[in-house]
């Protein structure tokens, strides 16, 4: 189950012709794929398609009333091979996932796909992270585009265009036999707004009627000579294809005066920030109206040379607005003003920077400086003397401190990095790799562990070179972390794999939280939710036995922090031969607190005997070193600022958001840190003989307590 | 009710709203309110955020436009832009630091709604001194920045309403008169979302109180102690407490709140006696302090004072078993009838030894043997049941070795380690009394238990040590707060290499 539920969302998707759609992008694209009669979707996880995949599960009821397959692919790989049966069969398919990491990982099955070529409509939506907020490496998926040869979408981001492009993609990718992948940006993925909605369509050919008649086509295959031929077919009539469905279908559009002196030519993803500049230029009025041409692409891949040409004809100059690098457009357009000679100036990634996002002040100042060169007439007098000073505010880049992601508070994670700092105290700094997964948070400050990270599933592969390890006459072994998403999605053949056939001498940590918890708290093949769709339940150390590894680990409650440290040294120093593998286990908080606050909630409620365990900090004990925090770094765990002149250094302090995880007191304890922190566990609704057991005992202790406090001087305000 | 910050005639038709959260405060679900709110009052509206790993604790902006329904849709921007925004509402004073730093926050267009509480970053926190972001600059920061100001700690506003910041920021946003909506409009966006309605309709009140009564001054602190020398007990032992006071009430003025603070915590740690001891001490400083400010008396009253109250087994076992902590803890878990209290120690045989008569302790620990045998039997995690009368009495009785405690190996060790550097304080003064000032502050580096303690000590020696290479210099004082400073900055003492090493550089 995720940690974002569409249920109530879900209803949206019944709307019929006619009917107002209020939501969010990939609700909206889930919806138009509905209407467009798609015949299977499915994809993996990460932002900022998480949702999509959330969607797809929740509308399961939905999907199986109008005969659409769903699958939860082990991979991007997995859901990208899916469309395969697109290529036979004339069935609409659409599979999500992030780019480009996702892309990455899809594309050997892009790359036969293209090469295949389709029947139905094949759509690959595309989440693509870039810029503020992304998590990943900054590229850009155009270029699997490019080298592959499909199609690419890159709708304005309001949601009926969106909507729009995902019934143009099916039909241009049934036009030209080629797969078609739309991208929208991470905040397209979650804009709101309104769209008209149509019918949903049962898919003429369904997957399940598929199977009963089945197909194929020899010059599908990728196998020579089909393939040599493929590639022609490609150049010589898929291309020329997709052009002309653009070009007839209009995909793209053209806003603004015919004639201009200028114009703007923008990939669609860009249109609302041109706007907006223009906008605050007053070239630009709230609806859009604008008196600079703008030629807008929603299709980026492939370019139109005629359409170009027409828009370039009788301008002096143009400005591409593309997002990222290298500049494929702005290449492409100079290729095709080159070949015919024509004579607009070209600019682009000469007046906007060359990498990063372009945020409202990027776009501002690049257009500004282009239309002030080429324009300046146009542009209003307050733009162009400004005569307002702005007052001097404040520098505050030195005060206010930097706050990147980390564990949430009573993460289970947080306990194992605790105990692989504590056993580097003894052991010495060691090798450590990590994978792509929460517990990439650990590179962070408070524990700085692990350097690499190579991608998702390949944590012990990229730790390969060091596999060698004690045995092959090191000092020390390396150390590799994966989460239990990555073990499912590549890690257990190319990293687990990898390690048994090389007998490898490392050593692995997989952390199970029993979610894909990083991109939303998806199921995944080791969870321990009853998934009435998904074979869940299925314990990663029974895989690793079965690949042969021996040396493995199980434990079942990474709280532990001194067992966790224990194991981490044995792994480290014995003599066994072989990976050394532990699996460190316990429930993702935020999916567990979820879950059981309201049922805890209810039990209260009912009257129901419940514990509830906080952790708090005696102040007066606490001398404010911080040593716990250094372990920890949990938001509980904050400090306070004591009105005691005699204290220079704030002491721990933990508010009532604790969990009661107990990291903090396991950590005090097996770090040999202070005798501040204690437990409180509430019992709600004690039974009788507890409540008078308890108060025959808090009499007798406050009597004992009371009775020295009354021996001795006791001040106003006394430091406890 | 009337405005504090009606958006401004010519801001043309579209408003644009930006909400910087830490991951987990609620920042969706406020923008999703205010999305509502704006939809039911005829508004075209658009609501965009940045999901990913930055919701795992991290910051995340949400952002919003809306303008009034037109014949076709707007087009709104995905993305907040410098100098472009008209309200900002940042839910923690560092993340209202962060809008105006970004240039989220102009003086010509910009209400700023922000709570002012805390949320510490890991970098903060994990200092071994005290890391803490200076919220007063972003406060100044923001009376130049923003064209209105509400500032409050919403957090509390809402913890005291039983609901979430999302709700009394959303208050706060409504009393702020920032969008022409009126209040029931908002209290309706609250009833419509149907979850938690009750809890967070009384914080959005709260905080829509709070925005009214405008710009709140930040509390001050008190930086100065509280006088006067109050105490309850036996009669005996007032009047003994009294002699003291009479004794602190001779000191200089500026000196006496200081003296207080120390004399108190000094009594309350041991005795009258021990008190008298300290004010011995302390005036030994103030015989010693010829400047005019008394700062020399004043660090002595401090650090003097938290030397002689050492943290030793006796004190911890003493401070969880008083009266008054049961009941605070009780106050602070909701006032729970039956609650279980358990307390996380972990003994080493150095505690246990240095409790023992300074002769035979010495004996033990110069026998690395022994001690690694008594080691092995107490070196253990030990969880005690406080509310449990047993483990209660084990804590009790530890506590009452009190009487015990001037005779222990660890009192000889403190007094010795305290006497070497109170006489290297002192014997400082005639020459450089500014030098000698920061001596008495090295001793903010003690602090601790177990390794943390050790640690502690190993970083006041090598300052004490690095202290000496710089004596006789102009600028001796400055290079010791310097090295103080550094000291505090990491934990394996980094920062304090770096300062020696500029130090012996100098001195080469």
């Amino acid at each position: 189950m995720a940690e974002r539920s569409f249920k109530a969302e879900v209803k949206h998707l019944r709307l019929g012709a006619g009917e107002t759609f209020t939501g969010e992008g990939i609700l909206a694209i889930t919806k138009a794929l509905l209407e467009n009669g798609v015949g299977y979707v499915g994809g993996y996880q990460g932002a900022p398609i998480s949702h999509l995949m959330d969607v797809l599960a929740d509308a399961e009821e939905l999907l199986s009333e109008l005969d659409v397959r769903f699958e939860a692919n082990a991979s991007e790989a997995a859901a990208a091979a899916m469309l395969a049966a697109s290529v036979h069969y004339p069935i609409r398919g659409a599979v999500t996932f992030k780019g480009p990491v996702g892309v990455n990982v899809a594309s050997d099955a892009l790359a036969n796909l293209a090469s295949s070529g389709v029947t139905g409509g094949a759509l690959v939506i595309v989440g693509e992270d870039y810029g503020e907020g992304s998590s990943i490496m900054q590229e850009r998926s155009h270029a699997f585009a490019m080298k592959s040869q499909f199609w690419l979408l890159d709708p304005r981001p309001n949601l009926p265009s969106i909507v729009k492009a995902v019934g143009d993609g099916f039909a241009l990718s049934e036009a030209s036999n080629t797969p078609v992948m739309l991208m929208v940006r991470i905040r397209a993925c979650h804009v709101t707004g309104q769209f008209t909605a149509s019918d949903n369509v049962r898919p003429p050919l369904s997957v399940r009627e598929a199977l009963a008649t089945p197909q194929r086509d020899v010059s599908r295959i990728v196998l020579p000579p089909m393939s040599y031929a493929q590639e022609h077919d490609k150049i010589n009539n898929r291309w020329p294809a997709a052009e002309r469905f653009i070009r007839e279908n209009r995909l793209n559009e053209v806003f603004g005066p015919g004639e201009a002196p200028v114009g703007i030519v923008c990939q669609g993803g860009m249109y609302n920030g041109v706007i907006r500049a223009l906008q605050r230029l007053g070239l630009a009025d709230l609806y859009g109206n604008t008196q600079v041409p703008i030629y807008c692409l929603n299709v980026t891949y492939p370019l139109l040379p005629d359409e170009y040409a027409r828009f370039c004809e009788g301008k002096q100059a143009v400005l591409v607005v593309e997002e990222g690098q290298p500049e494929f457009i702005e290449q492409a357009f100079a290729t095709m003003m080159l070949r015919s000679g024509a004579t607009t100036r070209l600019h682009g990634k000469d007046i906007f920077p060359m990498v990063g996002e372009y945020t409202g002040q990027v776009m501002l100042d690049a257009l500004e400086t282009f239309l002030r060169r080429y324009a300046a007439e146009a542009l209003p007098a307050q733009v162009r003397a400004p005569n307002t000073e702005a007052p001097a505010i404040p520098d505050l880049s030195k005060t206010v401190p930097i706050r990147p992601p980390g564990f949430c508070t009573g993460c289970p994670e947080r306990p194992i990095f605790a105990a692989m700092k504590l056993v580097q105290k003894e052991l010495g700094e060691h090798q450590i790799s990590a994978d792509i997964g929460c517990h990439l948070f650990a590179s962070l400050p408070p524990f700085n562990i692990g350097g690499a990270t190579m991608g998702y599933g390949l944590g012990p592969a990229s730790n390969a070179a060091f596999d060698g390890g004690k045995a092959g006459g090191a000092e020390k072994r390396s150390i590799a972390v994966i989460g239990d998403g990555g073990f499912w999605h590549n890690g257990l053949s190319s990293s687990f794999g990898n390690m048994a056939f090389n007998k490898s001498d490392g050593v692995a940590v997989v952390v199970d939280n029993y979610y894909s918890a990083a991109t939303g708290g998806q199921d995944v093949m080791s969870s321990r939710a009853k998934n009435p769709t998904k074979a869940t339940n299925n314990p990663i150390s029974k895989a690793l036995k079965g690949i042969g590894i021996d040396w493995v680990r199980q434990v079942d409650r990474t709280y532990d922090v001194a067992g966790l440290r224990d194991i981490f040294r044995e792994a480290l120093t014995t003599d066994t031969p072989g990976p050394k593998v532990i699996v460190a286990s316990s429930e993702c908080m935020l999916n567990k607190q979820r879950r059981e606050k309201p049922l805890r909630n209810a039990a209260i409620r009912e009257g129901r005997r419940v514990e509830a365990p906080r952790f708090g900090v005696d102040e007066a004990v606490c001398t404010g070193d911080h040593a716990c925090i250094r372990l920890s770094g949990c938001p509980s765990l904050s400090l306070k600022k004591l009105d005691d002149p005699l204290r220079d250094d704030p002491v721990a302090s933990i508010d009532t958001s604790c969990v009661g995880c107990g990291n903090c007191g396991e950590v005090s304890e097996a770090a040999v840190l202070c005798p501040s922190f204690y437990e409180a566990r509430v019992i709600h609704n004690p039974s009788p003989v507890e409540r008078r057991l308890n108060g025959w005992r808090q009499g007798l202790i406050g009597w004992l307590a009371r009775r020295r406090q009354s021996r001795r001087l006791s001040f106003e305000e006394t430091a406890a | 009710m009337s405005a504090n910050f009606p958006p401004p005639a010519e801001s043309g038709s579209v408003i644009k709203l930006a909400i910087l959260a830490v991951g987990g405060q609620g920042g969706g679900v406020l923008g999703g309110w205010i999305e509502s709110l704006a939809r039911a009052q005829g508004y075209a509206v658009q609501a965009t955020s940045v999901a990913g790993v930055a919701q795992r604790t991290g910051a995340t902006i949400y952002y919003l436009e809306m303008a009034p329904q037109g014949p076709v849709a707007p087009v709104f921007s995905l993305a907040p832009a410098a100098g472009d925004v008209d309200v900002m509402i940042a839910a923690e004073m560092m993340e209202a630091g962060r809008a105006i730093l970004r240039g989220f926050v102009t003086p010509d267009r910009t209400v700023l709604i922000a709570s002012t509480h805390r949320a510490l970053a890991v970098s903060e926190k994990m200092v071994p001194g005290d890391g803490i972001a200076d919220a007063a600059e972003v406060r100044a920061a923001a009376e130049v920045a923003a064209r209105g100001l509400v500032l409050a700690d919403f957090e509390a506003a809402a913890l005291q309403a039983g609901s979430v910041i999302s709700a009394s920021l959303f208050g706060a946003l409504a009393g702020s008169g920032a969008l022409p909506f009126p209040t029931e409009a908002f209290e309706a966006a609250i009833r419509a979302s149907g979850k938690g309605v009750d809890a967070s309709l009384r914080a959005f009140a709260a905080g829509r109180e709070a925005a009214l009564a405008g710009n709140v001054p930040a509390p001050v602190l008190s930086s100065l102690p509280k006088t006067g020398g109050a105490a309850q007990g036996p009669t005996k032992l007032t009047q003994g407490w009294q002699t003291l006071v009479e004794r602190v009430d001779s000191l200089a003025a500026p000196l006496r709140p200081m003296a207080m603070a120390g004399l108190r915590k000094v009594v309350d740690f041991q005795d009258l006696a021990y008190g008298a001891q300290y004010l011995d001490r302390l005036e030994r400083a103030v015989r010693a302090d010829s400047g005019s400010d008394a700062a020399f008396s004043i660090a002595a009253a401090k650090y003097l004072a938290n030397a002689m109250a050492y943290d030793d087994v006796i004190r911890v076992a003493d401070a969880k078993t008083r009266p008054e902590r049961l009941d605070r803890i009780r106050a602070e878990m909701g006032g729970a009838e039956v609650m279980q209290l358990t307390e996380f120690t972990h003994p080493r045989a150095e505690e246990v030894v240095s409790l023992l008569p300074r002769a035979l302790g010495q004996a033990i620990m110069d026998r690395p043997r022994l001690l690694g045998f008594i080691d092995r039997r107490v070196n253990k995690g030990r969880r005690l049941r406080t509310d449990r009368l047993l483990p209660f009495l084990q804590l009790h009785a530890l506590a009452s070795m009190r009487s015990w405690r001037m005779r222990s190996l660890r009192h000889a060790d403190e007094m010795a380690h305290l006497d070497r550097w109170f006489e290297a304080a002192l014997a400082r003064a005639p020459r450089d009394l500014a030098l000698a000032t920061v001596t008495l502050q090295v001793r903010r580096l003690v602090k601790g238990y177990s390794d943390t303690h050790a640690r502690g000590q190993a970083k006041f020696d090598r300052v004490m040590a690095a202290i000496t290479l710089v004596e006789g210099r102009d600028d001796a004082a400055d290079w010791a707060r310097r090295l103080i400073t550094s000291a505090l900055q990491d934990e394996k003492g980094t920062a304090l290499d770096g300062t020696i090493r500029t130090i012996e550089s100098f001195l080469a």
